[in-house]
C-alpha cells in the first residue's frame, strides 16, 4: 500500500500509556496478540480505528497508537459501525467485555451480526464485571456468586456468546483463550482477514474477582476443535458451541462464510441509484415544484 | 378575499389527507400561498382525521384561527367541530344518505348538504371517490384553483391509466354539478386566482424541509429509527442520500442511530439523526458523549405530546428542557428552533455549520405543527448554502486534540491523517492530549474550555429578529412554530393600535441573554406563549436572564391560534 521504509513490529503499535489491568489479567495477553495480529497484517497506524465501550477490557484502545474511540457503556458496536460506514477505507476493530457487549449493549449485537457489518469484534470474556468489582455478568454460570447476588445468581441460563453470534448471522465466529497466545494470534489474524463481521470470543480470566472460572480452570478446560471440524457448516458449529465434551470448552474457528457485507450492500444500492457525489442539488429542490 | 381557511374532517383512510394535499398543491399552482395543518389518529385506519388548508394571496404566518369553511365527511367529524361553527362560517356535510341523520341548521352558519357518500357509492359506484366529490364541490363553491386541480388529477392518475383519470374527473364534476343544481351560493367566501404562480415556488412539508436542509447543508450520513412524527425526515433522506452517494442507515434503536452518527462524525462525515421525544430521551447519554468528546452532530427533534408514549400524532413543545439540559453532567450543546418551513431548511443546514464550527451536538427543535404542515415557499437556491467545516489538524508533531484556546475551539484530526494526529476520542474527562485525567485542575480547565465555545458562539450569532419598535405594553417571546402565531397575533394587535412587539429568537440555547434583556427593557410585560404545561421557555428565561415573564401555556395537543394569543395579549396589558 505505502512504500513503508520499515515493517511495523508488534511493539510499534503500543502507545506510551501504561496498561492498568490487575496483575495476571488475561487482557494483557489479548493486547499482545492484538499487536501481533496488527503487525502480521501491517495495519497502518493512521487508518486503523480501535473502538470500545466501558469496562476493564474497553481501556485497551488507550494502549495502542492507532486512532480510537472509547465510547459509552454498551455502545461500541454502533459507534464502530458509524466509523466504518462513513469511511469504509478504515480498518475498524472493536474491543469490550461480556457485560458491555452482552448485557447493556446486547441489543446492538444481533443487528451488527445480521447486517454483516465489516468489523472485527474481540470480546474479552471473564464471566464477571471487573471494573465495578465483581458482579455476575450474562456469561456467568447460573448459581455463581456475585457482589450483588451474594446468595447466587437467580438466572436460569447464561448467554452462550458463540451460539448467539452464529444464530444472528455472524460470518466469522471463533473462540480463543488468553492463556493460549499462539492460537489466539492465529485466530485474530484470520478474523482481521475476514470480510464481514468477525466475532472472536476470548476467555480472559479475571484473577481478582472471578474465583470460579480461573486461569487454571480454563487451562484444563480448553481443547482445540476436532481436526475434522468443518467451519463452513453452521449446524456443526452450533452443535460444538452448545455441546462441547463434558467439562471442556472448544477453542478455534467455529464458523466462517463469505457473504455480502453492509458496506457492499449499501454500495450496491447507491450504484443502482446512479450515485453521484456531484449531483446537481437543484434536482433535489425542484422535486418539490407544485 | 385574501385569506381563507378550509377544514376537512372525517374517518382516517377516507382520503382526507390526499384530498387536502391535492387542493393545497393546486392552489399553489394558481399562485396562492398555502399552509396546511393536519391531525390524524395514531392508528393507520379509522379514527378521526382532519386536514386544514389556509389559502392567502399574502405570506401566511400560522395555521390561523379556526376555519371559514368546514367540510364534514361524517357525523363524528361534524360533532367534533360543531363548537367551531361560529356565525359567518360555512358547513358542507355528507347529507342525505350518509351517517348524519338529519339536516343541520345552525344560527348564522351557511349549511350546504352534499350527499358525497351517495354520489360516490351509488351514483358513480366508486366508494373511494368520496374525497374527489368533496374536492370538486369545495373548489367550485369557493373558487379555488379548479382548472389546476383537474390538471393535477390528470398528472397524478395519468400513470394509472386513462380510466382512473376519467373516473376521478367524473367524481370531481359530480361534486360541482350537485352544488350547481342544489345550492345558491349565499356565503361571501370566494378565493379567486392570484394571477400567475411565482416562478420560484416549491411546496414542501416541514419534515421534508428538514431533509432538504440537511442535504443542502452538506449532510451525507444519516441514521435514524422510525418514530412519529419524524419518520418523514428519514423517508426523504432515504430517497436522496443514495443518489448523492451518501450513507443511509436504519438503526436498531435511537441509541444506535446517534451512536452511528457519532462514529461517522469522528471519521469526518457531516452526520445527522432525526427523532421525536421518546427517541431523544434515549439519546441523552450519547448527546453527553458528543459534548464531552467534542464531536459535531446534528439532531432534529420533531416534538410530540409527552411524556412516555404520550400523544404520538399531536403537537407539543415540551422537549425544551431536555434539549437544553437533558442528560447527566454539564454538557454544552446548541439548540435552534425554526419558525416555519422555510426556516427549517435554513436552520437545519446552518446546524451543520454550527456543529462543525463548535464541535458539539446541535439540536434543531421542530414540532408537530411544523413537521406535519405543508407550505408553499420561495425555492431555496443550493448555491446560497455555504459550508463551514471543522478546524482541522494539518499534520506534524505536537498535536493536541483538545488544545486549550481562547475560543474553546481546537483543531480536530481524523483517522487517515498522520499518526501524530491519532487520539482516542473519549467520554472520560481528559487532558489536552485526550488522555484520561481526573485531576481537579485539569477538570476545571477542560470543562471551562467546552463551555467557552458557547461564549464564542454568542458573540457571533445574529441578533434575534425584532417585530415592532419603540416602547411596548406587551412584548412576546416564543420559539418554534409558536413564533409564527406570535408574529400574526402581534401584527393584528399593532393593526388595532396596541403597543405590542415581539422577539423571534432562532437560537434558544445558549440563550441570547443580552438581547433578551435589552428587549425586555422596552416592554412593560413580557408574555411567553408555548405549547407545554410547565412553561419551559419561560422557566429557562427566568434562570438565564432574570426576566420574569407571564407564562402562557397550552398543552391540549394543538397549536395556539393567533386570536387566542391576541386575547391573552389584551388580557395581560
Amino acid at each position: 500500500m505505502e512504500a513503508a521504509t520499515e515493517a511495523l513490529k508488534a511493539k510499534d503499535y503500543r502507545s506510551g500509556i501504561r496498561a492498568v489491568w490487575c496483575p495476571g489479567c488475561g487482557d494483557y495477553g489479548v493486547l499482545n496478540s492484538v499487536q501481533n495480529a496488527f503487525a502480521a497484517h501491517q495495519l497502518p497506524l493512521n487508518s486503523t480505528v480501535c473502538v470500545s465501550g466501558i469496562g476493564c477490557s474497553s481501556r485497551l484502545p488507550y494502549f495502542l497508537k492507532t486512532y480510537g474511540f472509547h465510547t459509552a457503556h454498551g455502545r461500541s458496536l454502533p459507534v464502530a459501525a458509524g466509523v466504518k460506514l462513513a469511511r469504509p477505507d478504515l480498518e475498524v476493530v472493536v474491543f469490550g467485555g461480556d457485560g458491555d457487549l452482552f448485557s447493556i449493549g446486547g441489543g446492538h449485537f444481533p443487528h451488527i451480526a445480521r447486517k454483516n457489518m465489516d468489523l472485527t469484534l474481540v470480546m474479552m470474556d471473564n464471566h464477571i464485571y471487573g471494573l465495578t468489582k465483581g458482579q455476575s455478568s450474562p456469561t456467568s454460570s447460573p448459581g455463581s456468586i456475585g457482589s450483588i447476588t451474594p446468595y447466587g445468581v437467580p438466572d436460569t441460563s447464561n448467554v452462550n456468546p458463540l451460539a448467539y453470534a452464529l444464530t444472528y448471522g455472524a460470518t466469522f465466529v471463533a473462540q480463543g483463550f488468553s492463556g493460549k497466545p499462539k492460537q489466539m494470534d492465529a485466530i485474530l489474524q484470520e478474523a482481521l482477514n475476514h470480510e464481514g463481521f468477525s466475532f472472536v470470543n476470548v476467555l480472559s480470566p479475571c484473577l481478582t474477582f472471578n474465583k470460579v472460572d480461573t486461569t487454571d480452570y480454563f487451562k484444563a478446560a480448553f481443547t482445540d476443535l476436532p481436526e475434522d471440524h468443518d467451519k463452513g457448516n453452521l449446524a456443526a458449529a452450533l452443535d460444538r458451541a452448545f455441546n462441547p465434551p463434558a467439562g471442556k470448552v472448544y477453542s478455534g474457528i467455529f464458523f466462517q462464510t463469505r457473504k455480502p457485507t453492509m458496506v457492499e450492500n449499501l454500495r450496491a444500492i447507491n450504484k443502482k441509484q446512479k450515485a453521484d457525489k456531484n449531483m446537481d442539488l437543484n434536482i433535489a429542490v425542484d422535486w418539490f415544484k407544485p | 378575499m385574501s385569506d381563507l381557511i378550509i377544514r376537512i374532517g372525517g374517518e382516517g383512510g377516507e382520503g382526507i389527507i390526499s384530498a387536502g394535499d391535492m387542493i393545497a398543491q393546486a392552489a399553489t399552482r394558481s399562485g396562492l400561498n398555502v399552509l396546511t395543518f393536519k391531525t390524524f389518529p395514531a392508528e393507520i385506519r379509522g379514527g378521526y382525521a382532519m386536514y386544514q388548508v389556509r389559502f392567502s394571496k399574502d405570506h401566511i404566518m400560522s395555521e390561523g384561527s379556526g376555519s371559514n369553511i368546514f367540510c364534514a365527511f361524517n357525523k363524528e367529524a361534524l360533532d367534533k367541530n360543531r363548537a367551531d361553527l361560529r356565525p359567518g362560517t360555512v358547513l358542507i356535510y355528507d347529507y342525505p344518505d350518509g351517517d348524519i341523520e338529519e339536516e343541520v341548521k345552525i344560527d348564522g352558519v351557511t349549511c350546504y348538504p352534499l350527499p358525497m357518500s351517495r354520489i360516490a357509492k351509488k351514483d358513480l359506484e366508486m366508494y373511494r371517490a368520496k374525497n374527489m366529490v368533496a374536492l370538486g364541490a369545495l373548489s367550485y363553491m369557493f373558487d379555488i384553483a379548479l382548472e389546476e386541480l383537474k390538471d393535477l388529477l390528470r398528472e397524478k392518475f395519468g400513470k394509472k391509466g386513462e380510466q382512473v383519470v376519467a373516473t376521478n374527473l367524473k367524481a370531481v364534476d359530480a361534486g360541482i354539478t350537485y352544488m350547481k343544481e342544489h345550492h345558491k351560493k349565499t356565503d361571501p367566501f370566494k378565493m379567486g386566482s392570484a394571477g400567475k404562480m411565482a416562478k420560484d415556488v416549491i411546496i414542501i412539508s416541514g419534515n421534508e424541509a428538514a431533509g432538504l436542509g440537511a442535504v443542502l447543508g452538506g449532510c451525507r450520513f444519516f441514521s435514524a429509527y422510525p418514530i412519529t412524527p419524524a419518520t418523514e425526515i428519514a423517508n426523504y433522506m432515504s430517497q436522496w442520500l443514495p443518489k448523492l452517494d451518501g450513507t443511509l442507515v436504519q438503526a436498531e434503536d435511537e441509541i444506535a442511530s446517534l451512536a452511528n452518527v457519532l462514529g461517522a462524525s469522528y471519521a469526518g462525515a457531516r452526520a445527522m439523526t432525526s427523532t421525536s421525544g421518546p427517541g431523544l430521551s434515549l439519546m441523552q447519554e450519547l448527546i453527553g458523549l458528543a459534548s464531552m468528546a467534542e464531536l459535531p452532530v446534528v439532531i432534529v427533534d420533531v416534538q410530540r405530546g409527552g411524556p412516555s408514549t404520550g400523544l404520538p400524532t399531536k403537537h407539543e413543545q415540551s422537549d425544551l428542557f431536555m434539549a437544553c439540559h437533558g442528560g447527566h453532567g454539564d454538557a454544552p450543546r446548541i439548540v435552534v428552533s425554526p419558525e416555519n418551513v422555510a426556516d427549517i431548511i435554513k436552520l437545519t443546514a446552518e446546524a451543520f455549520n454550527l456543529a462543525e464550527e463548535y464541535q458539539m451536538p446541535v439540536l434543531v427543535l421542530s414540532d408537530g405543527s411544523l413537521g406535519f404542515r405543508t407550505e408553499s415557499i420561495t425555492r431555496p437556491d443550493p448555491k446560497s448554502f455555504k459550508h463551514v467545516t471543522r478546524a482541522r489538524y494539518t499534520g506534524g508533531e505536537g498535536f493536541k486534540r483538545y488544545e486549550l484556546t481562547k475560543s474553546g475551539i481546537s483543531a480536530m484530526s481524523q483517522p487517515g491523517d498522520d499518526v501524530a494526529g491519532s487520539y482516542i476520542a473519549t467520554g472520560l474527562e481528559h487532558n489536552e492530549l485526550s488522555n484520561p485525567n481526573f485531576t481537579p485542575e485539569n477538570r476545571v480547565k477542560m470543562c471551562d474550555k467546552r463551555f467557552a465555545k458557547l461564549d464564542t458562539l454568542l458573540a457571533k450569532y445574529p441578533d434575534p429578529e425584532l417585530q415592532g419598535d419603540g416602547n411596548a405594553d406587551v412584548g412576546v417571546i416564543s420559539f418554534g412554530s409558536t413564533m409564527g402565531v406570535s408574529r400574526e397575533a402581534v401584527k393584528l394587535a399593532r393593526e388595532q393600535g396596541l403597543k405590542v412587539k415581539a422577539l423571534h429568537p432562532r437560537l434558544i440555547w445558549p440563550m441570547q441573554t443580552k438581547q433578551l434583556k435589552a428587549f425586555a427593557a422596552t416592554c412593560k410585560t413580557i408574555l411567553v406563549p408555548e405549547c407545554n404545561a410547565q412553561g419551559q421557555l419561560a422557566e429557562l428565561m427566568r434562570g438565564a436572564t432574570g426576566i420574569n415573564p407571564v407564562s402562557y401555556r397550552l398543552y391540549d395537543g394543538l397549536p395556539f391560534s393567533p386570536q387566542q394569543l391576541l386575547a391573552k395579549i389584551k388580557e395581560v396589558m
